[in-house]
């Protein structure tokens, strides 16, 4: 089944055009890996999918779960089930780390008609996702992302992930910065996120992260546009022959 | 983002706007000898303050309005001004009180009746010029506590207004002090005595209510050796399109080894969007630490007043005294704000900390002006300022005077400036974790003024997050 089906995308950021008629279909239950070189669109792709307010959609759409969403506020988006872990989360000072993510849990389970948590029951679920993720206790009481290393701060998206339990998980750039202690608690909280129903997106721009989770799909975005689609096995082949290689199929 | 969005997110509907039909002794506008003798008859005070308040009066006819603030008003006519209104039926005891009153004052979620009363906080009742009723003054004077409207300490306390009362503030301080100790109408007196920890919260809360008339209270705090108060001031005024002056002034005086803690917070009826009425408050606010160890704590939340002139102070005068400034200001709608501090060190080992939330939206203007001045004999004074401004939209604008003179070359002062406006990054942040615009922007609010919060007692702290919500988000229930 697809969860997400990007159709003949096109997208502006300013007065350039960055996505020009990108198609992409993610599967339930499996890994997209996006590949390509710099500035071919990979940030600007998930920019558009969670409506980044840098982005301007010009043509084409969106499909999520069968519904358009290009026109959807950012929060909708969100509520419906899309989560961005992103490449460099920002700092909001003063703002108590857990009194933040139990208003996104909340906000969340009020849209679906659940109940909401109190702090109680919220504390108690954090507690046990921060031990997993060996993240200190003061994750609780720090403000957002502030004085945050940025270990920290990549542990934080994924622990706002496995709390949020999205249905679309897009990673951009998740393993930038992350030494590699970091990079091993990081991935092992995202592949205990894998149960077959969950579509991943990783952006990346180096095959190492892939070692971690394995991909089901690699695509290749060059110049706005996905040029090719292929298993694993293409990670290989772009280590050894480059971007380039894949360009001279085409 | 959309300005008109967040316009729409930030212009909360002012909810305390309403008017108490009560009716109302009015002086005819205008400002004489005969108004202040009017006054001072209407509050049967023995000649020595009429001689004073007469005194007062003469120097301010030679006085000029100042105008270094960073505002901009229309002149205020003071001849087109009452200076004097009060409730008609003077209430001998709270049983007596307009039953119109207490049911205002209930909707401002302040109860009087005796068996409603907010537990652990006594409060004084100021409506236009005059105190309506104390709540828990019987109780409080089992302590020792003095705690009664400005009118009776004049006829009760001569002994101590005199000692005190121009000790802080000289009459002829500036012109709005001047003017205010010429009409002075009620306010707040305390006095704690020697060794004694007030046992419960003290608190005033004023309300303009008549039309065209200004507020001019006063306030006098005396906390003796040893002891401690914390007191907190409140104030509303109905929605109307004319300007309404208030001037103020507040005098604390903490002896050796004392401590007051002075929270305020104002939400005086702002105007509209196009700058149309709302109060104009120009208050003179300070204390002294007068004895060695003695500390002041400042804390406001300024979020009312077309006009915001007010820069509460503090003379460390005793050796390692403390005093502290904690403001959060908030201009939004057309409103002005020029706010800060003065910490003038005399005494050696003196320290202070000033820390200025100033946050603007739409068309609001913020201006933090303060003063740190460290005398020649105020060896190892210490001072920490930090100012941070937020922005909201393009329209509004923040700024920052600090000010230094510094006698002593070994004192320590840092002072910390940043503006940032609120990042598109920090809200789309948040957005994209399913937290709706306006809850985010109140979060983002919220934690950028938390440090001064923290400062609040807690009942006042969680009232000053609704009415920040309340001007900010509008989300008017």
């Amino acid at each position: 089944m697809i969860t997400l089906d990007i159709q003949n995308l096109e997208a502006k950021i300013g007065e350039k055009q960055i996505l020009k008629g990108l198609n992409l279909q993610l599967e339930e239950g499996k890994v997209h890996a996006i590949m390509g070189p710099n500035g071919a669109g990979k940030s600007t792709l998930s920019k558009a999918i969670v409506g980044h307010y840098d982005v301007s959609i010009v043509g084409g759409d969106i499909l999520f779960k069968g519904k358009s969403i290009k026109d959807m506020e950012p929060e909708e988006r969100a509520k419906e089930g899309i989560f961005l872990s992103f490449q460099n989360p920002v700092e909001v000072p003063g703002v108590n780390n857990a009194y933040f993510l139990r208003t996104a849990l909340n906000a969340k389970r009020v849209h679906e008609g659940k109940e909401e948590l109190n702090a109680a029951e919220f504390l108690r679920l954090m507690k046990s996702h921060l031990s997993e993720l060996g993240m200190k206790p003061d994750m609780i009481s720090r403000s957002l992302n502030e004085g945050f290393s940025g270990g920290e701060k990549k542990r934080n998206e994924i622990l706002q992930m496995l709390i949020l339990e999205p249905d679309v998980i897009i990673l951009d750039e998740i393993d930038s910065g992350l030494d590699i202690d970091a990079l091993r608690a990081v991935s092992e909280g995202i592949n205990k996120m894998k149960d077959g129903k969950r579509s991943f997106l990783v952006i990346t721009h180096y095959s190492r992260i892939l070692d971690y989770i394995e991909p089901d799909y690699i695509h290749v975005l060059k110049d706005g546009k996905i040029v090719k689609t292929a298993g694993a096995e293409l990670v290989a082949q772009l280590e050894e022959e480059g971007y380039d290689s894949i360009a001279n199929e085409q | 983002m959309e300005n008109k969005e967040l316009n729409k997110a930030v212009s909360g509907e002012y909810s305390l706007g309403f008017e108490i039909d009560i009716e109302t002794d009015v002086a005819p506008p205008g400002l004489s000898e005969e108004t202040i003798a009017f006054i001072s008859k209407k509050k049967g005070e023995p000649d020595w303050m009429l001689e004073l308040r007469l005194k007062a009066f003469r120097k301010w006819q030679t006085m000029s309005e100042p105008h270094w603030g960073k505002l901009d008003y229309e002149p205020i006519d003071y001849q087109s001004i009452s200076y004097f209104a009060a409730p008609k039926k003077a209430p001998e005891s709270l049983d007596e009180v307009d039953p119109k009153i207490i049911e205002a004052y209930n909707k401002l979620g302040i109860p009087l009746e005796e068996q409603k009363q907010l537990q652990g906080i006594a409060v004084d009742a100021v409506v236009d010029s005059v105190s309506v009723t104390t709540t828990y003054s019987e109780e409080l004077s089992k302590h020792g506590v003095i705690f009664c409207s400005i009118s009776d300490a004049i006829r009760d306390y001569p002994e101590l207004i005199k000692k005190y009362m121009f000790s802080v503030v000289p009459m002829n301080d500036n012109f709005f002090a001047t003017l205010n100790s010429a009409v002075f109408t009620d306010g707040t007196f305390v006095y704690i005595p020697k060794g004694v920890r007030c046992p419960m919260e003290l608190s005033t809360y004023f309300r303009i209510n008549a039309l065209n008339t200004g507020q001019f209270e006063r306030t006098l705090i005396v906390a003796d050796e040893g002891s401690y108060v914390s007191y907190n001031e409140g104030c509303s005024a109905p929605t109307r399109d004319e300007n309404q002056l208030h001037a103020a002034v507040v005098e604390l005086v903490a002896m050796k080894d004392a401590e007051i803690k002075y929270s305020t917070i104002q939400n005086w009826y702002p105007g509209d969007e196009t700058g149309k009425g709302g109060i104009y408050n120009f208050v003179t606010k300070r204390g002294i630490c007068q004895g060695e160890n003695s500390k002041i704590s400042w804390t406001q939340v300024e979020t009312g007043s077309a006009i915001t002139w007010k820069y509460p102070s503090c003379i460390l005068k005793g050796d390692n005294s403390v005093g502290e400034f904690y403001s959060v200001a908030v201009t939004t709608l057309a409103q002005q704000a020029d706010t800060g501090t003065k910490m003038i060190h005399l005494g050696k080992n003196t320290s202070s900390t000033i820390i200025s939330k100033g946050i603007s939206a739409m068309k609001g203007q913020n201006t933090y002006r303060g003063l740190v001045k460290i005398g020649a004999n105020a060896t190892n004074a210490r001072n920490y300022s930090e100012c941070d401004s937020l922005l909201i939209g393009s329209e509004c604008g923040a700024h920052t005077f600090p000010y230094l003179e510094s006698k002593d070359t070994q004192g320590q002062v840092e002072h910390e400036a940043t503006t940032s406006k609120i990042s598109d990054e920090q809200l789309f942040y948040l957005r994209q974790r399913g937290i709706n615009e306006e809850d985010a922007v109140s979060m983002i609010v919220h934690g950028f003024c938390k440090e001064v919060f923290s400062k609040l007692p807690m009942e006042y702290a969680v009232e000053a997050k609704a009415l920040l919500e309340l001007t900010l988000e509008g989300s008017v229930g």
